[in-house]
């Protein structure tokens, strides 16, 4: 209890003043959202039943929220809400700029899409092991990753997708389950504790973990403080996060394992967030030293396309195959990042909105393929074109996009990020991007051929693979089958923005563009934390 | 008392990375442990050592007195310390299991994801 004597303290210096506006509870309501949808879903954990419309309720309402909150930041620009009122860098500031808006309304998408599959994709023990609590607590992770503007808070999302991509990564506890499960929790323990140190000197350094405040001291400190280690841990840290080149095995190891619809949610949102931390810290925080270190990052981004197009070359199993992608796509987000500048930082934030919804997308036709095919090999997938030819039209438009041809949604950040390379004249690196997507295209070409295109067997006797779904007899993909519905309903949702984004890239353009100059600049991003007058 | 601290929080990452290169699993755990312990040392020290003033304001004072502790790396490590502590337990059931059902520790055996035999792409057909 304060004594009387103790009440002049002012506390206007302190604490937020003004009330708190309506709009501003926007910034939080995503996570929370997430939060109190997983919290009511592991209150009704035994009424399995209303598990999936509850989920679906609470991801539509995200995906509403999201989208309202990038309107709003499209047009007053970055919003900031201070936690319990104290003002940084005392307080917790959530600030919503429009890269991390657009992320968010891209990973609210992917995971309704995924809620929608996993309809039938997940059987009943699967809701009782709590797939569906779960996938909400991941997306409270996610959605804090991108919206937060301290950068402990962000270890602390990590921490929280981390938890909850162990608990779906295992569900069904099979053998090769725990086995990548392992390897993937050890590496991605490793990392997030990297990133934990890389804070720790962060904080010795600057003493404040608001990122606004290290965006507006870093310049001044530069010169004398040992900002290029710590530079180089965060790259290390988030790259391992994101599965760039040398640190990227844990990645093929495990994203074959789990349940078609966890692969498809892992593919499309936990590697970008590790994109995500790496384009905030690296382009908006420490900008200085990511010029020192553009040629190590344009080093790392073309082995990681390169290799991760000739991984996918060399794999029969298309689940495997696509963890390959999935680490391709990272190189050519990195080649954004090393090459800096809005142009090019604006390139690699459209390609993760469209990797994003491209390999979750992916994935989930993979689940198809096995269904239908009766297995995930190469080797035995044959004439899929025939028994599914509306399906495979959507697989053709999806592999055309992942390679980057037009007129799908790879085509466009592809181009960017080469003229962008070519412009400060690292033609290496515009042609390893050419060279990567031209492999991808023989991989998926080769891909389409064999699973699509080769005439299917005289004899019909599918004998299941061990690990494979249950060969189905009917493989025909109409409509009027309410389950085929379900399975094909979020695909096609993740086609049509494929699609979209591919013939009317404008406004998408202009909007990852106005997101990286927001990046590079980040000007109003502090404005929005500390207010116009405020001398702390 | 910040040179202790440093070589303190050297050793204990020299040992962590040893343990976390080993071929077992539960060595590997050893090793994790020990890098979370390394690290709330290290933020700790990252927080400025300071004498052990706590940080509560004295009646009649609007201010701390000068010295005192600085209380946001305790609060930092505190919520580091729940997370490792709890990613631990989980590493721990959950290489438990993986000895259950893979029959060994020794991560050179473990590929059950990732077999040794698997099948090259069709070259052709």
């Amino acid at each position: 209890m304060a004594s009387p004597a103790t009440t002049a303290v002012d506390l206007t210096a302190a604490l937020v003043a003004a009330p708190v506006d309506s709009t501003q509870w926007l910034a939080v309501l995503p996570i929370g959202i997430c939060l109190g949808v997983g919290a009511l879903l592991m209150m009704i954990r035994h009424r399995t039943e209303w598990h999936a419309p509850v989920a679906l309720a609470g991801l539509a309402i995200l995906v509403l929220v999201d989208i309202l909150l990038l309107s709003k930041v499209l047009t007053n620009g970055p919003l900031t809400m201070m936690m319990g009122r104290w003002r940084p860098p005392f307080g917790i500031a959530i600030t919503v700029d429009l890269t991390g808006a657009l992320l968010a309304l891209a990973a609210a998408i992917v995971a309704f899409a995924c809620a929608l599959y996993a309809k039938i994709d997940i059987s009943t023990s699967g809701r009782r092991y709590g797939f569906y609590p779960l996938l909400m607590v991941l997306m409270a992770g996610v959605s804090g990753a991108f919206l937060t503007g301290d950068l402990f808070n962000l270890y602390v999302w990590f921490e929280v997708l981390l938890i909850s991509s162990f608990g779906l990564l295992i569900l069904g506890s099979e053998r090769a389950q725990i086995d990548g499960a392992l390897k993937y929790a050890v590496l991605n323990l490793i990392a997030t504790t990297l990133f934990l140190i890389a804070t720790a000197y962060l904080y010795a350094i600057f003493g404040t973990l608001n990122m606004a405040d290290i965006a507006r001291k870093a310049p001044a400190l530069s010169a004398t403080a040992p900002l290029m280690t710590l530079a180089a841990l965060f790259v290390l840290a988030f790259s391992m996060k994101a599965a760039a080149f040398p640190v990227n095995f844990w990645l093929p190891a495990s994203y074959h394992t789990p349940r078609v619809v966890v692969s498809a949610l892992f593919a499309g949102l936990l590697t970008k967030v590790g994109v995500y931390a790496l384009l905030r810290v690296m382009v908006m925080l420490l900008p200085i030293e990511r010029e020192g270190l553009s040629f190590a990052i344009a080093v790392m981004a073309a082995l990681t396309m390169i290799l991760g197009a000739m991984g996918a070359l060399a794999q029969n199993d298309i689940r495997r195959f696509l963890g390959f992608i999935v680490i391709a796509g990272i190189g050519n987000i990195l080649a954004g990042v090393a090459i800096g500048g809005a142009v090019a930082v604006g390139g690699a934030i459209f390609y993760a909105l469209h990797s994003i919804l491209l390999m979750t997308a992916l994935y989930l036709v993979s689940g198809e393929m096995g269904r239908l095919g009766g297995g995930f090999g190469l080797d035995r997938l044959r004439g899929l074109w025939t028994s599914a030819p509306v399906f495979a039209a959507v697989c053709l438009a999806l592999f055309f996009a992942a390679s980057g041809l037009p007129p799908f949604s790879g085509f466009w950040p592809k181009a960017i990020l080469v003229k962008a390379s070519l412009d400060i004249g690292a033609w290496w690196l515009a042609a390893s991007i050419l060279v990567s997507g031209f492999l991808m295209t023989m991989a998926f070409g080769r891909l389409f051929l064999f699973a699509f295109w080769r005439p299917a067997a005289e004899t019909v006797t599918t004998p299941a693979v061990p690990g494979g779904p249950p060969p189905v007899s009917v493989p025909s993909l109409s409509l009027a089958r309410s389950e085929n519905r379900w399975r094909l309903a979020p695909i096609v949702i993740l086609s049509a923005f494929v699609v979209g984004f591919g013939l009317f890239p404008e406004r998408l353009i202009l909007a990852t563009q106005q997101a990286a100059s927001d990046l590079a600049d980040p000007s109003a991003y502090i404005r929005s934390v500390f207010p116009e007058g405020d001398v702390r | 008392m910040e040179p202790v601290f440093a070589l303190v929080v050297g050793i204990f990452f020299a040992a962590a990375f040893y343990l976390m290169m080993s071929k077992h699993i539960i060595r590997v755990l050893l090793g994790v442990v020990l890098l979370g312990n390394a690290v709330n040392m290290l933020i700790f020290t990252a927080g400025r050592l300071t004498p052990a003033i706590p940080p509560i304001i004295p009646a009649g004072e609007t201010v701390l007195p000068a010295g005192t502790a600085n209380p946001l790396p305790q609060a930092l490590i505190l919520t580091a310390i729940v997370i490792s502590f709890s990613f631990f337990c989980f590493l721990l059931v959950l290489t438990w299991r993986a000895y259950q059902d893979l029959g060994t520790d020794n991560t050179d055996d473990m590929r059950v994801a990732e077999p040794v035999d698997d099948p090259a792409p069709p070259m052709g057909y």
